[in-house]
C-alpha cells in the first residue's frame, strides 16, 4: 500500500513536471523569458496584500462550484451545467432583491432572502437537467450544455430588457444595488468574509457528506453501479435527482454570492467560467474532496498571477487557462500511463474503512 | 507449441495468488488446470496471456524465453486466451469482431477475412453467421467466435478459463470436439476448470493448484477422490435434502402472467411453504429468468396476483418486495450484485437500513468482520469486491442478505463455483430454509436442481409444468422436458 502511494505521487509529480516544461516552451515561444515570467506570475499572485485578497475573492465561488461538481461526479453524473446553474442562481438573487429593495424589510433580511432565492434558482435549474436525464433519457451532458445556453440568453435578455439600467442598457449590467444591500466586506477591500466562510463551510460539508454519511456512500454506489445499488435497496433515480439538486444549490449559492458580495448587480457572464473551472478542479483531484480546496486555491492564484503576464509581456491572460487545462490533461494522461504500466486502477478514494482499519491496528 | 512456465510468483497485497509455479506442457496436449475457487488458476493464465505481469518468473515457448507484457505481445508469440467472464463485446457484427485486433492497414482485406472465417468455421463445425450481431450470440457462440479469431491471429497455444460455465450440453460437446481437433493439429490447450467431470473426460493430463501452489499432477486414468483431495486437501461430500419445514405459505402465486418482447409465461399458480426449495429448470431463456424477476418485483406482471410474506404485492416495486422480506440475487455478480470499487465494509453498510445520518464505521467494520468470518469469505473488510474470486463474490452476496427473509430468489446460485463452494453455499442456504425462508432458484445444472429442490418447475419456451416432486423426478425425464419432449401429459388443464 505504502509503495503504491509513492508510485502515485511519482506519476503525478511527473505530470506536473511535463506540464511545467510545456508551459515553459509556450512562454518562450511567445517571446517572454520563462523564468522571469514565472517570477512575475508568482509576484502577481502573492506579491501584495491586494493580490492575495483578489485570490481569496475568486476562491470562494470556485470552491462552491467544485463542491457541487464533486457531488454529481460521485453519483456518476457529468453535470456540466454548473455554469448555467450559477447564472440562474444570480438571476434569482437579483430578482428577489429587486423585488424587496424598496420595501421596509431590514437589509440583512433582504440579503438573506436574496441568497436563499439564488440557492433555489440554481437547484431548480439543475433539477431541470436532472429531470431531462431521469425522465426524458436526455444525457446530462447535452441537457447541461443546452441549459447553459438558455441561462446565458436569459441573463442577457434580462440585462438588456426588463431589468435594464434606466437610460443605458449595457454589458456592464443592471443598476447596482444600494450599499446597504451589499454583503459586508473587509474595510478597504471587496473581500467578504461571509462569502469566504460560506464556501469553506460548503466544501467541508461536502467532504463530510461523501466520506462519512449513508447518503454519500449510497450516492457513490449509484455512481459506480446503478444496477447493483438498486438491487441493494438504494432508490437510484431519487439519489441522482438529489445529487443534481444539491449541486445546483451550491452553484446557485456561488451565483448569489457573486451578486450580493462582489458585483452588486446582474451582468452577462456573471458565472465567469467558475462552473467549468470547478469541473477541471474536480477532475484534477480525482474527485477527492480533501484536495479540492488547495487545488482550487492554486487555480485562482494562477488566474490572478497571469494578469501580470498581460501587463509585462502583453500576453493574453488566458494563459492561466492553458496551464490549468494542460495540467488536468497531463495528470489524466499520467494516470492512464500508470494504469498501463502497473496494471492497477487508482482508487477513486482511499476507502474509509481502510483508514479505520489502520487506526484500529 | 511447447509452453513452459517457470517459477511464477504473483501476489496481490497479502494474497499469494501464485507461488513458485513451474509447469511444462508439450505441444498437442490438452492440459487441465484444476483448483478450487481462488486457487490462482485465472491469475496464472492471465500471466501467460499478458493480461497481468508476474512478480517474478519466466515464460518459455518452444524452448525460447519470451517476455510477454500485453495480450498483443502474447498473441504475437502465439498465445491466446478465452476469459472466464466473457469480456464485454461491443454491439458489432460477428465478422467485424473477427477482424478486430488484426494488424495491418486501415482497410483489412474484408473478402479474404470472410473467406478465412468460413473455412475455419467449417473446419470446426461451428455454424456462425458472420453478419449477425455479437450481442445476439449465446455464451457458447461467443466462445466459438473467439476461438476462430484467436486461431486466425495465429494462436498456437489456447487458454480456456472455465469455458463450460453457461453453455448448453450440446455446445459443450462441440467445444470438446473442437479442442480435441486442435490438439491433434499440434496446438497446446490449457483448460481451466473446477468441474471434475469435464477435466476427466477431456484432458490428457491435469495440474492441480491449491492456495497458489501447484500441489500435484495427474494422468489418466483419474480417480475422482484423488483429484478432490488434491484440490481441497481433504475429501468432501454433499449435504442432504431436508424436507419442507411446514407451517404456512411464504409465497402464493395466483394465475401469474408475465411477458417480455420475446416470451409469454401464462397463468402460473404456485403455493410455496416455509422452508421449501423450488428449482426452476429449462434451457437458458425459456422463461424461468423472466418468471424469477417477476416474483422479485423487478418485472411488472401482466396478470394474476403475487402474495408474499402474507401481503398482496401485485404491481408493487422491487423495493416494496424487498421491504417485505423478498430478496433477489442476480447471476451477474459484478454487473448487478456488487458495486466494483467499493469494499466489503462499504457493502455491508449499504445493505443495512441506515441508522442515522452519519455512518458508524466502527460498527460497519465489526459487522463486516463478523460476516466475512461467518461466510468464510477469503478477503478482508477493506477488500474491494472486484478483487475477490468468483466463489468469494458469491459468498459475499449471500452474506449481504438481511434477516429475516420470507423468500429468497436466486439466479444460478453456484454458477462458476467449485464443489466445495457449491456445497458450502447450499449449506448456508439450507440454514436459511430451517429458519423458514423459502427459496426459488434457477440453474442450468440438472444435478443441482434434482439434488437441492423439493419441487421443480420446468420451463420450455414460456410453458411451465405444474410443480413436480423432485424426489420422484429422474434426470432423463427432466432432460426430456427441458428439451420440449413429454409435455403432452400437462396439456389438459392450465399449467401449474
Ligand atoms: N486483481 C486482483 N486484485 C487483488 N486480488 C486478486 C486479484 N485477482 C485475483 N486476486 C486474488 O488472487 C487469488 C486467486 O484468484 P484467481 O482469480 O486466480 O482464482 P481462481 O483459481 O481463478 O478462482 P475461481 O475459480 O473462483 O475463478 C484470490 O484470492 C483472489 O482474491
Ligand atoms: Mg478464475
Amino acid at each position: 500500500m505504502k509503495k503504491n502511494i509513492w508510485v502515485n505521487l511519482g506519476f503525478q509529480a511527473g505530470a506536473l513536471l511535463v506540464a511545467m516544461l510545456v508551459t515553459t516552451g509556450i512562454l518562450a515561444a511567445a517571446g517572454a523569458p520563462p523564468f522571469q515570467a514565472y517570477w512575475s506570475m508568482l509576484k502577481g499572485a502573492f506579491g501584495s496584500w491586494d493580490s492575495i485578497v483578489t485570490i481569496l475573492i475568486s476562491w470562494s465561488p470556485l470552491l462552491l462550484t467544485t463542491a457541487g461538481v464533486l457531488i454529481t461526479f460521485s453519483a456518476g453524473l457529468w453535470n456540466i451545467g454548473v455554469e448555467g446553474q450559477m447564472g440562474v442562481g444570480a438571476i434569482f438573487t437579483t430578482g428577489m432583491m429587486l423585488l424587496l429593495q424598496d420595501t421596509s424589510l431590514p437589509p440583512a433580511l433582504i440579503i438573506i432572502l436574496g441568497i436563499l432565492a439564488g440557492i433555489i434558482g440554481g437547484a431548480l435549474w439543475a433539477a431541470l437537467a436532472g429531470a431531462l436525464k431521469v425522465f426524458g433519457g436526455v444525457n446530462e451532458i447535452f441537457g447541461g450544455l443546452g441549459l447553459n445556453f438558455v441561462a446565458t440568453a436569459l441573463t442577457i435578455y434580462l440585462v438588456f430588457g426588463p431589468w435594464a439600467r434606466p437610460g443605458v442598457a449595457s454589458m456592464s449590467g443592471t443598476k447596482p444595488f444600494e450599499r446597504e444591500l451589499w454583503l459586508p466586506t473587509l474595510p478597504g477591500t471587496s473581500l467578504s468574509l461571509w462569502a469566504l466562510g460560506l464556501s469553506i463551510l460548503a466544501i467541508a460539508a461536502v467532504y463530510l457528506l461523501l466520506r462519512g454519511t449513508h447518503f454519500g456512500l449510497r450516492l457513490k454506489a449509484v455512481g459506480k453501479n446503478p444496477k447493483a445499488a438498486f438491487l441493494l435497496g438504494v432508490p437510484t433515480w431519487q439519489y441522482s435527482m438529489f445529487a443534481f439538486l444539491l449541486c445546483g444549490a451550491l452553484a446557485g449559492l456561488a451565483g448569489a454570492i457573486q451578486v450580493v458580495g462582489l458585483r452588486h448587480n446582474l451582468l452577462p457572464n456573471i458565472s465567469n467560467g467558475y462552473g467549468f473551472l470547478g469541473l477541471l478542479v474536480a477532475m484534477l483531484v480525482n474527485y477527492q474532496a480533501l484536495w479540492a480546496a488547495p487545488v482550487a486555491f492554486f487555480f485562482v492564484a494562477l488566474n490572478t498571477g497571469s494578469v501580470q503576464l498581460q501587463i509585462n509581456y502583453k500576453m493574453d491572460s488566458s494563459f492561466a487557462g492553458v496551464l490549468q487545462s494542460l495540467l488536468v490533461l497531463l495528470v489524466l494522461l499520467g494516470e492512464g500511463a500508470r494504469q498501463r504500466f502497473l496494471g492497477t486502477a487508482r482508487k477513486a478514494e482511499p476507502s474509509e474503512s481502510e483508514i479505520r482499519n489502520k487506526q484500529v491496528k | 507449441m511447447d509452453v513452459e512456465l517457470r517459477d511464477i510468483y504473483k501476489t496481490f497485497g497479502a494474497v499469494r495468488a501464485n507461488v513458485g509455479i513451474t509447469l511444462r506442457v508439450p505441444a498437442g496436449t490438452i492440459q487441465g488446470i484444476l483448483g478450487e475457487n481462488g486457487a490462482g488458476k485465472s491469475t496464472l493464465m492471465k500471466i501467460l496471456s499478458g493480461f497481468m505481469r508476474a512478480d517474478s518468473g519466466g515464460i518459455i515457448l518452444d524452448g525460447r524465453p519470451v517476455s510477454i507484457h500485453s495480450p498483443a505481445d502474447a498473441i504475437r508469440c502465439g498465445v491466446g486466451m478465452l476469459h472466464q467472464d466473457p469480456l464485454d463485446f461491443p454491439p458489432m457484427r460477428v465478422i467485424d469482431n473477427f477482424i478486430l485486433g488484426r494488424k495491418g492497414g486501415l482497410l483489412p482485406g474484408q473478402a479474404e477475412a470472410a473467406r478465412d472465417f468460413k473455412r475455419l468455421a467449417e473446419q470446426f463445425g461451428f455454424s456462425l453467421n458472420p453478419d449477425s450481431y455479437v450481442d445476439a450470440l449465446t455464451v457458447g457462440e461467443r466462445q466459438q467466435l473467439e476461438i476462430l479469431r484467436l486461431l486466425w491471429l495465429g494462436a498456437r497455444a489456447l487458454i480456456f478459463d472455465e469455458p463450460t460455465t453457461g453453455i448448453s450440453a450440446a455446445q459443450k460437446e462441440k467445444l470438446f470436439a473442437a479442442l480435441r481437433l486442435l490438439a491433434e493439429q499440434g496446438k497446446t490447450i490449457l483448460f481451466v476448470s473446477h468441474k471434475l467431470e469435464d477435466v476427466e473426460g477431456l484432458c490428457h493430463r491435469v495440474a492441480v493448484l491449491r492456495q497458489g501452489y501447484l500441489v500435484g499432477e495427474a494422468q489418466p486414468p483419474y480417480t475422482t477422490k484423488n483429484l478432490v483431495e488434491m484440490m481441497f486437501g481433504k475429501s468432501i461430500s454433499a449435504g442432504e435434502r431436508n424436507p419442507c419445514a411446514g407451517g404456512g405459505s411464504t409465497l402464493i402465486l395466483d394465475n401469474l402472467s408475465v411477458e417480455d418482447y420475446r416470451l409469454k409465461v401464462r397463468d402460473v399458480s404456485l403455493d410455496v411453504c416455509r422452508g421449501e426449495v423450488i428449482g426452476l429448470a429449462g434451457m437458458e431463456g425459456s422463461g424461468q429468468g423472466l418468471f424469477l424477476r417477476a416474483v422479485s418485483g423487478m418485472v411488472r406482471t401482466v396478470g394474476g396476483r403475487i402474495l408474499a410474506g402474507g401481503k398482496d404485492l401485485t404491481g408493487k416495486s422491487y423495493h416494496a418486495f424487498k421491504r417485505n422480506g423478498v430478496a433477489f440475487l442476480p447471476a451477474a455478480r459484478l454487473e448487478e450484485g456488487l458495486v466494483s470499487g467499493l469494499n466489503l465494509t462499504e457493502h455491508f453498510v449499504l445493505s443495512e437500513p441506515p441508522d442515522g445520518f452519519f455512518i458508524n464505521w466502527e460498527q460497519g467494520g465489526a459487522l463486516a468482520r463478523e460476516r466475512i468470518a461467518g461466510f468464510n469469505v477469503k478477503g478482508t473488510p477493506a477488500s474491494t469486491v472486484e478483487s475477490l474470486s468468483g466463489g468469494n463474490q458469491q459468498r459475499a452476496l449471500l452474506a449481504l442478505l438481511r434477516d429475516p427473509l420470507a423468500l429468497l430468489l436466486l439466479e444460478h446460485p453456484t454458477r462458476g463455483l467449485d464443489i466445495e463452494s457449491t456445497i458450502y453455499i447450499w449449506s448456508k442456504l439450507k440454514e436459511r430454509c430451517k429458519q423458514g425462508t423459502s427459496i426459488i432458484f434457477m440453474s442450468s445444472d440438472l444435478d443441482e436442481i434434482l439434488q437441492y429442490s423439493d419441487r421443480v418447475l420446468v420451463f420450455f419456451s414460456g410453458r411451465v409444468t405444474p410443480p413436480l416432486d423432485a424426489s420422484m423426478l429422474k434426470t432423463d425425464k427432466l432432460g426430456q422436458l427441458i428439451g420440449g419432449k413429454g409435455w403432452d401429459e400437462f396439456t389438459t388443464g392450465k399449467s401449474a
